[in-house]
């Protein structure tokens, strides 16, 4: 298989996340959408690793994984704190660090 | 021991006292803090003797010493030790300077016995006599500096001493600025030398300055011409002489410490130490003898006009520094400290008179208000009448030598130094009227309400506490002098300094005597074997003919002011009604202050409201709120974008890497 489905594939899921974050209020949905398109960039990456011949671009992409649970775990942990404040879950309503 | 680590104790001891006396200012009682101060500045004049006997003990040709503690500041070539210069000349100072110090200190121990401040005023004045020695001792021109401007500092805070008294503050706070304008010039001239010679130590600078200038070169002018300011400031001559009369505003014993008998006369001793220097530049030596001339005898006119006892005590100082400046100035150097020397203690002890004479008074210093104190407080009227003969030069008191050894000199310098020498005794005539006027209006006559207080009851008299300046009552706490003064005759350490004082000043001359002794030339003037002006001599027929007219006309300004005060006291009055603009000239003290106020003050006060008005409300404020108003304007456009909105800052950054990648698609193919 060449290697150019595999960059479609990212970048149509790339696009899916883009969008889903552009369009959707919930924060659990945009986090989800952040997710995707940081999966999208780790196919990228593992493709071209195979392409290349080899094993740094599947390195890095673990490093990606791991940074992406983190991040996770920081964006879980702020909607827990919004959701303990009784704040609305909508991003369009959290507006306090408006200029 | 060598006569540098005498002098190193001598400059250690002052220090100690006054740290001590400080610091222990609640754990120990009064007359414990008075007698540690006494003490401190005792020892260090024993100390100061002990210098002067190993000093004389050495060859004369090798009586000077330098020592150095440490390096204080290395930089760049530059190197400056924390060391001491001892030679005849600091020698000399030192014991002027412990010694009346010593004296002025135990009158203090009584006069100030009911002060609040006691400690205070024991703590600062071992600090002054700290400094002034530090600026006599001094090894370089920058030690000498701090010893300048600590001597500055201390007299500040002296005068300022009751500081409740507004005028007192004001009195120093003016003494002060004039003394940091005489640094300004002490520091530029340092500055010039260091420029020029590469070094600030004594000995390498009057070592090279020959070699280096010739002689009335502009560079060196320049330099003497600095050191002249700050010396005319230290030393109250015209026109920086506005200082010292309201420095009167002090306690009694700092007139008679630092405003009579040793600070004012650190430009003298500044023109000394730099003769070296000053014989390079004849044109700025010849300015300070004119300038000392004019002031010996405008003060000399003022004294006579002025009714207040301190103030006119004051111009009397100015005057009398006029003399030495003058002498040291025109090459006569040994003459001058010689003058310096009787002045110091013949001062003293009229200051000293005068503060008892206030006390008696309940802390008034008009003198019209004064009569009859002869009879009231007989100890402290000798005690004047001695002070005042040896200030008119009453001839064999020691005035009368030290005046006539710097006049004498002046005539055999010859030429234009000459008048100078007339000059001089036309001051030596004023002289002799106002302090008789002074003694002739106090002492004699019926007793005013005070002084017939005294004699009735035995005690001083109380009135409500004054200030003597504005006539305002005052309240006697901390801050103000005491309500309670003591009389001078019964207090023992009072007297004692008194009768000290007035046996120097009466004979203090004479070890000195044109054709029979020689003792203080003879000790001094190896010291300033480097100019060629000391090299004159006036012969002893040409200084005994000066004596006999110093003599004469002391006599006859002693029998004026008898006539004009005691046999006709009338007048006096007619005189001021016949030629009142002359009296108003010396009433106002030839309106200096009031120039000062016009050419100077007013001209800065005047640059400061513009440069608040227009420079600072419309310049820097100007440029400050432009600048912040481009800020703000710049923050309120980006502040468009900082909506808050998660979403709209997702959108601006996918479509910032849309945008880069089409960029970058675009450019590589």
């Amino acid at each position: 298989m060449s290697i150019e489905w595999y960059i479609v594939l990212s970048s149509l899921l790339f696009a899916t996340g883009a969008i889903g974050i552009l369009l959707r209020r919930s924060p659990i949905v945009i986090l989800l959408c952040l997710e995707l398109m940081l999966n999208a960039g780790n196919l990228a990456l593992v493709a071209f690793s195979r392409m290349v011949g080899n094993e740094q671009g599947q390195v890095f992409a673990l490093v990606v994984m791991v940074v992406a649970a983190c991040e996770v775990v920081v964006g879980m942990g702020l909607i827990v704190a919004i959701f303990r404040r009784k704040l609305p879950l909508d991003v369009d309503e959290l507006t306090e660090l408006r200029g | 021991m060598s006569a540098s680590t005498w002098a190193w104790l001598v400059l250690l001891l002052p220090l100690l006292g006054s740290i001590t006396v400080a610091l222990s200012f609640r754990a120990v009682p009064a007359r414990v803090a008075g007698a540690v101060g006494t003490a401190s500045v005792g020892i260090a004049f024993l100390c100061a003797v002990a210098a002067l006997l190993s000093l004389l003990g050495d060859d004369a040709d090798s009586r000077h010493h330098a020592s150095s503690l440490w390096t204080y500041a290395q930089a760049g070539g530059l190197e400056i030790d924390l060391g001491i210069y001892v030679d005849q000349l600091s020698v000399f100072m030192m014991l002027v300077v412990t010694g009346v110090s010593t004296l002025i200190h135990l009158y203090s121990f009584g006069y100030m016995k009911s002060d609040e401040g006691y400690h205070r005023f024991f703590s600062y004045l071992n600090f002054f006599v700290f400094s002034m020695l530090l600026l006599v001792l001094a090894g370089n021109f920058v030690l000498l500096i701090v010893g300048w401007a600590f001597v500055g500092f201390a007299s500040y805070a002296l005068i300022s001493f009751w500081y409740r008294r507004t005028t007192a503050t004001r009195a120093g706070m003016k003494a002060f600025v004039i003394n940091v304008v005489g640094d300004i010039g002490l520091v530029l001239a340092a500055f010039l030398i260091f420029q020029q010679l590469g070094s600030f130590d004594y000995e390498t600078v009057f070592a090279q300055a020959p070699e280096v200038f010739s002689r009335g070169e502009w560079t060196i002018t320049a330099i003497c011409l600095l050191l002249l300011v700050g010396a005319f400031a230290k030393s109250a001559q015209i026109p920086f002489h506005t200082w010292l009369p309201d420095a009167m505003e002090g306690p009694t014993p700092v007139s008679s410490l630092i405003h009579a008998a040793t600070m004012v006369t650190a430009g003298v001793y500044l023109i000394a130490r730099t003769n070296v220097l000053f014989y390079l530049a004849p044109t700025a030596a010849d300015i300070a003898a004119f300038v000392g001339l004019a002031t010996l005898l405008i003060a000399g006119t003022i004294a006579i006009a002025q009714t207040d006892l301190k103030r006119a005590i004051a111009y009397s100082t100015m005057s009398q520094i006029g003399y030495m400046i003058m002498g040291v100035s025109i090459g006569a150097y040994s003459a001058g400290l010689f003058h310096l020397m009787t002045h110091a203690t013949f001062k003293a002890l009229l200051f000293m008179t005068a503060g008892s004479i206030i006390s008696a008074m309940a802390n008034r210093q008009d003198i019209d208000r004064m009569s009859g104190f002869w009879k009231a407080m007989r100890f402290t009227s000798i005690m004047f009448v001695i002070g005042g003969l040896a200030l008119a030069a009453f001839p064999l008191t020691s005035g009368f030598f030290s005046k006539d050894s710097i006049l004498s000199f002046a005539e055999a310098r010859g030429g234009i130094y000459t008048w100078m020498a007339i000059g001089g005794y036309v001051g030596a005539f004023l002289t002799a009227i106002y302090t008789f006027r002074l003694i002739f209006r106090v002492l004699p006559g019926r007793p005013c309400e005070e002084a017939q207080h005294l004699i009735d009851s035995g005690e001083l008299y109380h009135g409500p506490p004054i200030n003597p300046a504005t006539e305002e009552e005052e309240d006697a706490e901390v801050g103000f002098p005491g309500a309670h003064h003591h009389i001078a005759e019964q207090s023992w350490p009072m007297a004692v300094a008194m009768a000290v004082l007035a046996c120097g000043a009466l004979f203090a001359g004479l070890i000195q005597v044109p054709g029979v002794d020689n003792v203080l030339f003879g000790f001094l003037d190896p010291a300033f074997h480097d100019s060629p002006l000391a090299e004159i001599h006036p012969s002893v027929g040409a200084e005994w003919r000066g004596l006999a007219i110093g003599a004469v006309i002391s006599v006859l300004g002693i029998a004026l002011a008898w006539f004009l005060w005691v046999a006709r006291p009338e007048l006096p009055g007619l005189f001021r009604a016949r030629f009142r603009a002359v009296y108003l000239l010396c009433l106002n003290k030839w309106y200096f202050d009031e120039a000062i106020e016009l050419l100077i003050v007013r001209p800065a006060l005047a640059l400061g409201r513009f440069a608040n008005d227009v420079f600072e409300r419309r310049v820097v404020d100007g440029l400050v709120s432009g600048t912040r108003d481009a800020v703000g304007g710049a923050g309120g456009l980006v502040r468009i974008v900082q909506s808050g909105f998660v979403r709209s800052y997702a959108l601006l950054l996918i479509a910032g890497f849309a945008g880069l990648a089409l960029y970058f698609l675009v450019v590589s193919s």
